[in-house]
């Protein structure tokens, strides 16, 4: 646990104070309050979509919040952009650095500040001494004179934190650091980070490993659908604690699925593994049930989707469609088979935004609308208009492009752009993603109605209400692995939490 | 991870239509094809009224003559371009299936006809070669079909060296340049029509033409629609192959010579053909009817200033121009429009 915790009295080096952020009708942030001391390590938790990542960004200086303060050793603090953040002596450190990779590590720690001799040439030889001397400040060894090419992510984050305190950082956010490293690789992380702290910077560190939390960390605040929840001394701190001001919330019956027969087995996954990604995933489907998929981001939840879709190659295992094997790697055998898959990015992979939304609507449609080969007679037009109509889809005209509608009614068109193919398994990949309450509602009501006829519907979702709210069974992915079944009886917030992080078991 | 995308870009809001004055101005800058068709208009008016002989049926014949190769090529072209790719290699195509023709026709023994059939299936390969690079590598096919521009060039040099063939049976020779009787319409514009009819028909009323508007868009998100994006592409590239096999035993027969340089730089052409009639060198964007008339629009050109006793490269220049022109100007319009549709946007927010 945590050793000598520096003094919370003294005066904070960063402060945010009522921080607000918006995008469009969804509030990321709301009112937080965070307050970084000299010397501190401070975790900062919450489940996906709790507001982290758009803090992180406030930070970096990528977003401007839309109210509150911010103050950097007690003077107001404001960012138009990374090199503010930059200046101000706030690092940020990725998951997944962004080196150059062709540059070396030296290069790229004084990238656009290169030492320069005589007729502005770089001077290497100083400029690798200087990367030198940081890499001694952090006790590791890595090669100034080498290409980034070939570095371990952990290496990679080192080159990035030396880049950081070459520029005087005070403030390292580092948001979830960890995820890709080995035991080892932490422990020297963390040894980085430590020394940092016993310098009098601050550390803001985002993790989903509470282990990692309670042994770096000395204190911990907690976000929670974009609002502050609490920030605590980490040595007072239970786990569980933790985990029930992550999800203490209230479970209303907001989204209620209705009770609907459950027929035979329509979609079944055996074994399915992709190396490095997902391992040994088995489940079934079965007619008018909603299996949710949950998880943290990143466990692997989408990528098994889309595996199963046959958008991804997989190394092992089977896919069946009421009992008969989907080929691999096929996605048009997978519709032919029965299957639709909503994709997570509507902008990226289930849209072509710059197609009308009749097209966007008959694209999965396009052949079995076709008469001898041929679409005409306005028979997109017809189809188009009448699942539009359906789901309520509000656009100025079916070919006005379909970039023009808003978030809600683009997912309306990627759920019509499915149902018209009129399938027997509808996988859906962060169903409300970004849409507001009224669709939300809508979009729940219209997945209860389709179980209710009889389809199999696999639903990976971030949002806990959302899961608890729609699915008959859940299945909880951590790192790569199914690692929990619960029935809808069994399964309840701190359930899915502690199987989600990876507690398993002891819940 | 899509760690960043926890939530999505505000909503566009869909505005009401603007005041009449931007309403029009967006209509007119919008008119692209209208434009390249008056363009045409002023072009031939001007021309039949300053150039000498330019007005004149015998001149309309060779005019024709002169664009059925860059139609032909331009047809799969546009659909390669389509989908946001290019095949550069199409003139140095046309050279080597010219060379293997005059090189079967002279030591082979072989029908003439069936030599035809062999070099079309040659082009069918050679595009296959490109496609293959294409799609089974994940190259680009800018960097492939510059390399394979090269490649086959040097090969056609390899065939016949700078030796040219020229004793095709007249019968043949004449066959290609003869007129619908009593027209100054060369007959095989019957053919060239009737394949840009079965293009036109393919890339705007068939599933596998809303397949390729798709993937040139965002072909992640035609690949989770079902579309085969590789295989599409690979048979684009073979189609586009086959064509030039046709322009190649076209180009042999018309000149009565099968020599290495034939059609060089044509590729230029059929590009700035292709571009001028609206398609979108970024993929995704683009109609047929739109390309036939910038293939029309550059070909009356061409021939005006030709018979106008304007220098061969003064004619590059001109192609030059244009292809610069039809790429910068619609992504101009498009930038003004974005401009204009922001604005229109603002106004209900402030009010």
């Amino acid at each position: 646990m945590t050793a000598d915790a520096p003094g919370t009295d003294g005066a904070p080096l960063l402060v945010l104070d009522g921080v607000t952020k918006s995008f469009g009708a969804v509030a990321a942030l709301r009112g937080v309050h965070l307050a970084l001391h000299p010397g501190e390590a401070h975790a900062l938790v919450g489940e996906n979509g709790a507001g982290k990542s758009t803090l992180v960004k406030i930070l970096a200086g990528a977003h401007p919040p839309d109210s509150g303060e911010m103050t950097l050793d007690g003077q107001p603090l404001r960012l138009r952009g990374p090199a503010d953040a930059r200046a101000a002596g706030i690092a940020v450190i990725y998951q997944e650095p962004t080196l150059f990779p062709d540059l070396s590590v030296a290069e790229n720690i004084f990238m656009g500040r290169q030492p320069l001799r005589g007729l502005r040439r770089i001077d290497s030889a100083a400029m690798n001494r200087d990367a030198e001397r940081l890499f001694q400040r952090l006790g590791v060894r890595i090669d100034p004179a080498r290409p980034a090419r070939g570095l371990s992510i952990a290496d990679q984050q080192l080159v990035e934190i030396a880049k950081a305190i070459s520029f005087d950082a005070r403030v390292l956010v580092m948001d979830e650091p960890t995820a890709a490293l080995s035991g080892v690789e932490v422990e020297r992380l963390f040894a980085v980070a430590r020394s940092l702290c016993e310098r009098g910077a601050a550390v803001l560190f985002i993790s989903h490993r509470f282990d990692e939390v309670f042994d770096l960390c000395h204190r911990v605040t907690v976000l929670r659908d974009g609002a502050w929840v609490s920030s605590d001394p980490a040595a007072d701190l239970p786990i569980d604690e933790v985990v029930r001001r992550m999800v203490g919330r209230d479970v209303s019956s907001l989204y209620p699925k209705q009770a609907a027969e459950l027929r035979d087995t329509l979609l079944e996954v055996r074994g399915l593994t992709r190396a490095g990604v997902f391992t040994d995933v088995s489940f079934s489907v079965r007619g008018g049930e909603i299996v949710a998929l949950a998880g943290l981001v990143g466990a692997g939840r989408s990528e098994v989707a889309r595996a199963v879709f046959g958008v991804d190659r997989y190394d092992a295992g089977e896919v069946l469609v009421a009992g008969r094997a989907v080929p691999a790697g096929r996605p048009g055998r997978a519709i032919a088979a029965g299957m639709a898959l909503v994709p997570e990015d509507r902008r990226q992979q289930g849209l072509v935004m710059e197609l009308s939304v009749e097209r966007n609507a008959t694209l999965a449609r396009r052949r079995a609308l076709s008469r001898l080969g041929l679409l005409l007679g306005g028979a997109e037009r017809a189809e188009a208009r009448n699942w539009t109509r359906r789901l309520q889809v509000k656009a100025a005209r079916l070919g006005a492009p379909v970039a023009t509608l808003s978030g809600g009614n683009q997912q309306k068109v990627v759920l019509a752009k499915w149902l018209a193919t009129e399938p027997r398994i509808l996988i859906i990949d962060e169903p409300t993603r970004g849409i507001d309450v009224g669709t939300k509602a809508e979009v729940h009501r219209l997945l209860s109605e389709l179980a209710g006829e009889g389809l199999a519907i696999l639903m990976i979702s971030s949002e806990l209400p959302e899961v608890l709210g729609m699915a008959d069974r859940v299945l909880v992915m951590h790192e790569g692995r199914l690692v929990r079944e619960l029935s809808r009886a069994e399964a309840d917030e701190t359930s899915i939490m502690y199987a989600a992080t990876g507690q398993g078991v002891t819940a | 991870m899509a760690h960043d995308s926890l939530y999505a870009a505000p909503p566009t809001v869909e505005a009401e239509p603007g005041a009449g004055r931007l309403a029009t101005l967006r209509g007119l800058l919008g008119s692209w094809d209208a434009a390249v068709v008056a363009a045409l208009v002023v072009v031939v008016l001007v021309a039949g009224l300053t150039v000498e002989n330019f007005a004149t049926g015998r001149n309309a014949q060779f005019l024709l003559l002169d664009l059925v190769p860059l139609a032909l090529i331009a047809l799969p072209m546009t659909l390669i371009v389509i989908t946001g790719e290019i095949d550069l290699s199409v003139a140095s195509m046309v050279g080597l299936c010219s060379t293997l023709m005059g090189q079967l026709w002279l030591s082979s023994g072989l029908s003439l006809e069936l030599i035809c059939v062999l070099v079309v299936l040659l082009g069918a390969v050679l595009g296959a070669v490109n496609g293959l690079f294409v799609t089974g590598f994940g190259l680009p096919s800018l960097a492939v079909t510059i390399g394979t521009l090269a490649l086959y060039r040097g090969l056609s040099f390899v065939v016949l060296g700078d030796q040219a063939v020229a004793d095709f049976p007249a019968d043949w020779t004449a066959a290609v340049v003869r007129n619908i009787p009593g027209t100054s319409i060369p007959v095989v514009l019957v053919p060239l029509l009737l394949l840009a009819l079965v293009f036109g028909v393919v890339l705007h009323a068939t599933p596998a033409g809303r397949a390729l508007y798709a993937m040139g868009n965002n072909d992640q998100a035609a690949t989770f629609t079902g579309v085969s994006v590789a295989r599409t592409k690979f048979w684009l590239f073979v189609v586009s192959g086959a064509v030039c096999g046709l322009v190649g035993i076209f180009w042999t027969l018309r000149y009565a010579s099968a020599r290495g340089d034939n059609a060089t730089g044509l590729e230029l052409t059929v590009v700035t053909a292709v571009l001028l009639g609206g398609v979108s060198i970024f993929g995704g964007r683009g109609a047929l009817l739109g390309v036939l008339a910038g293939v029309l629009l550059l070909g009356v050109l061409r021939n005006a200033l030709q018979l106008a006793d304007v220098d061969a490269n003064a004619l590059t220049i001109v192609t030059g121009t244009l292809l610069i022109a039809s790429v910068v100007l619609p992504n101009a319009v498009a930038d003004i429009r974005a401009r204009l549709h922001r604005r229109r946007q603002r106004q209900p927010v402030a009010s």
